[in-house]
């Protein structure tokens, strides 16, 4: 079997003392992250990744996303101990795991979380495996063309499924662009939008990008409002669930890790969705629906495995086609190109060991979330006692320390300061910013790709139409938007 | 009318986008456009401006019919202070060096809470900057000076 030797060969890469301790570095932060409220993983990896420049691939990528699905684990033990989700992916699981807990059913409630996460984790780990070399090989077909419908594709998905208005959703994803564009023009060699300053012709950092408007945006919006946060002293009690809880449990956990898997793979919808989704779905097929939000064990672990199970597949875009299906990926991508590594199909036969080796450290590194969550809980919860007025002036610390590390220049961290301003204003007037960070990733590439497709196609726009696999992309497209701006047109056609 | 405009949540965000967009298309009128076939470096950048003020006059338009206005208070003082505090850390830390710029960033966000007890802040700016010199220097052994001029560490 192919898999099973290259899965061997992934297990020998991570299993080698470095990668292993960068691992265990990862999801340590990333649960640590997930608990703490107010910082979430798309902000620590953010800032940690221009510390990661010194690193190998291998290590730099297996810690980053170490920290990613570590922080959907941290995020659980928060939403079911106290009410407060660590990270927005985990709000769903507040519903009922926190009326477990208050129910004196904690230690089960988090047992059943981790429990469930694990499986889906593995599950979305093997479909990694599994489904990554066939798309590769299909996406070696694509031309200049295709990855510009594939491209707006992903980025009109991001802007339409992303919570809130759709027009301004847009409107982000075209700011992003536009600040992707910043910098050395690649084909002509011409400095754009940089103002005469020097820092700016390597472009605008990532770093800057994304800590500021996540987190200087989200700790000014913490401050303008009344501190609420309660600090909780329960006991967790027994962690074991009982046998009717494991029975109650199995069949969600595996829909939940279905429903998950798929959301992973599309863009724009991620582990936050995909956990609604599947709550939703529970609640409609339970015999007894009334049993929701009271406590409903079904409540816990379906969220929990479908959000661990779309952080997992998340990753299959990103690795195999090159394309970013969120935020986080889009990070993720950045800090391969960083390495020197083009993320896209090539990926799969120029570093294996990157593929592989990134795909058991997953393996690897759920399995120590089990350890580093189940036993340790109590650790976690005492950190939750942290006031507020501790935590923020740290958080603008390394905000601060990670903007100068990436170039040792004072100019990114003035402009993380502006960004903050600009992302503050628009968290404010409810702008989503996650499709900003997608269009400000592909933004440069777009370009690329549209000019490399207009000039073989000697400037006939129609070339992305009459090639099947982009006038797929391009009726994907539509379709998408189709859809979300169907009901929005017939709501208006009711109102008189 | 004008007072509703200062608090009109779309058309605020609508405002933002075409200011963003303008500048993004003058700017661009100093780069070459070139054809749909040969794209100089200003096609790109200029259709994507066009895009956003378009779509930003939209959202404007949209504030004014609806008129919903922004949820909650603006924290002008923190957002103030807190971007002072990352100002300030950049300033000082080419400046002055690592230790001078740590203690400024974290006092001035201090600052930016609801509530500033004197010693507790006195004790978090000493606990984070031991931290953060440890991890900077120790750990991931990065050049920077402790104090501009004299105590190198590395």
């Amino acid at each position: 079997m192919d898999i099973l030797s290259n899965l061997a060969f992934g297990f020998g890469v991570a299993f080698s003392l470095q990668n292993l301790a960068y691992c265990f570095i990862g999801v340590l932060l990333g649960t640590l992250i997930g608990v703490l409220p107010g910082i979430g993983p798309l902000v620590a990896i953010g800032m940690l990744f221009p510390l990661t420049f010194t690193l190998p691939p291998v290590a730099a990528l297996i810690m980053l996303a170490g920290i990613y699905y570590g922080a959907q684990y941290g995020g659980s033990t928060t939403s079911i101990l106290v009410n407060l989700p660590g990270e927005t992916a985990s709000a769903v699981t507040c519903l009922d795991g926190y009326q477990m807990a208050r129910q004196g059913r904690a230690g089960p409630a988090l047992a059943v979380a981790a429990l469930a996460s694990f499986f889906a984790g593995c599950v979305g780990t093997l479909l990694i495996a599994l489904a990554g070399p066939p798309l590769a090989e299909w996406a070696l077909m694509f031309g200049a063309a295709e990855y510009f419908s594939m491209m707006l594709m992903a980025l009109v998905a991001s802007a339409v499924l992303a919570s809130g208005d759709i027009v301004k959703g847009f409107c982000m994803v075209v700011v992003g662009l536009l600040l992707g564009l910043v910098g050395t023009d690649v084909n002509s060699g011409m400095a754009r939008y940089t103002f005469g300053v020097m820092e700016l012709y390597d472009g605008i950092g990532f770093t800057v990008i994304v800590v500021g408007l996540f987190a200087v945006a989200e700790v000014v919006s913490n401050l303008e409002s009344k501190e609420a946060r309660e600090v909780f002293t329960k006991k967790i009690g027994n962690l074991m669930p009982t046998r009717e809880d494991i029975r109650d449990s199995a069949w969600p956990t595996v829909r939940g890790t279905a429903v998950g898997s798929i959301f992973g793979v599309l863009p724009g919808t991620g582990p936050a969705l995909s956990s609604f989704v599947t709550y939703m779905l529970e609640k409609k097929i339970a015999k007894d629906p009334s049993r929701f939000g009271k406590g409903a064990i079904e409540g816990v672990a379906a969220p929990e495995a479908a959000n661990n199970a779309a952080a997992q597949t998340n990753f299959i875009p990103m690795l195999t086609l090159g394309i970013p299906s969120s935020a986080i990926m889009a990070l993720m991508m950045g800090a391969m190109i960083v390495q020197g590594i083009t993320p896209g199909p090539q990926v799969m036969t120029q570093n294996p060991e990157l593929f592989w080796g990134i795909i058991a450290s997953m393996w690897i590194g759920n399995l120590l979330l089990v350890v580093l969550n189940l036993p340790l809980v109590g650790i976690w919860v005492s950190l939750l006692r942290v006031p507020y007025r501790w935590l923020f002036p740290s958080i603008v610390m390394f905000c601060c320390i990670g903007n100068y590390s990436v170039s040792n220049s004072a100019v990114d961290v003035y402009l993380c300061a502006l960004v903050g301003v600009l992302g503050y204003a628009l968290v404010k007037l409810e702008c989503e910013p996650a499709p900003l960070i997608l269009g400000y990733v592909l933004g440069p590439l777009m370009e690329e790709y549209l000019r490399r497709a207009m000039l073989l196609s000697r400037g006939d726009p129609t070339v992305f139409f009459t090639r099947p696999l982009s006038l797929a992309f391009v009726a994907g497209t539509v379709l998408v938007l189709a859809v979300m701006v169907a009901p929005a047109v017939r709501r208006k056609r009711e109102e008189p | 009318m004008k007072i509703g405009l200062r608090n009109n949540r779309d058309f605020l965000a609508g405002l933002i986008f075409v200011l963003i967009g303008v500048l993004a298309v003058a700017v661009a009128r100093g780069y070459p456009v070139g054809t749909a076939m040969r794209m100089g470096s200003g096609y790109f950048p200029t259709v994507l401006g066009g895009i956003l003020i378009l779509l930003g006059a939209w959202v404007m338009g949209r504030g004014l019919r609806s008129g919903e206005k922004v949820k909650g208070e603006w924290g002008w003082k923190p957002l103030a202070l807190i971007a002072l505090a990352i100002v300030l850390f950049g300033f000082l830390m080419a400046r002055l060096g690592l230790i001078p710029a740590l203690v400024a960033v974290l006092f001035a966000s201090a600052l930016a809470g609801r509530e500033f007890r004197f010693k507790e802040v006195f004790v978090l700016t000493a606990v984070m900057s031991v931290f953060a010199v440890l991890v900077l220097l120790y750990v991931l052994k990065m050049p920077y000076p402790l104090v501009a001029g004299y105590l190198w560490i590395s």
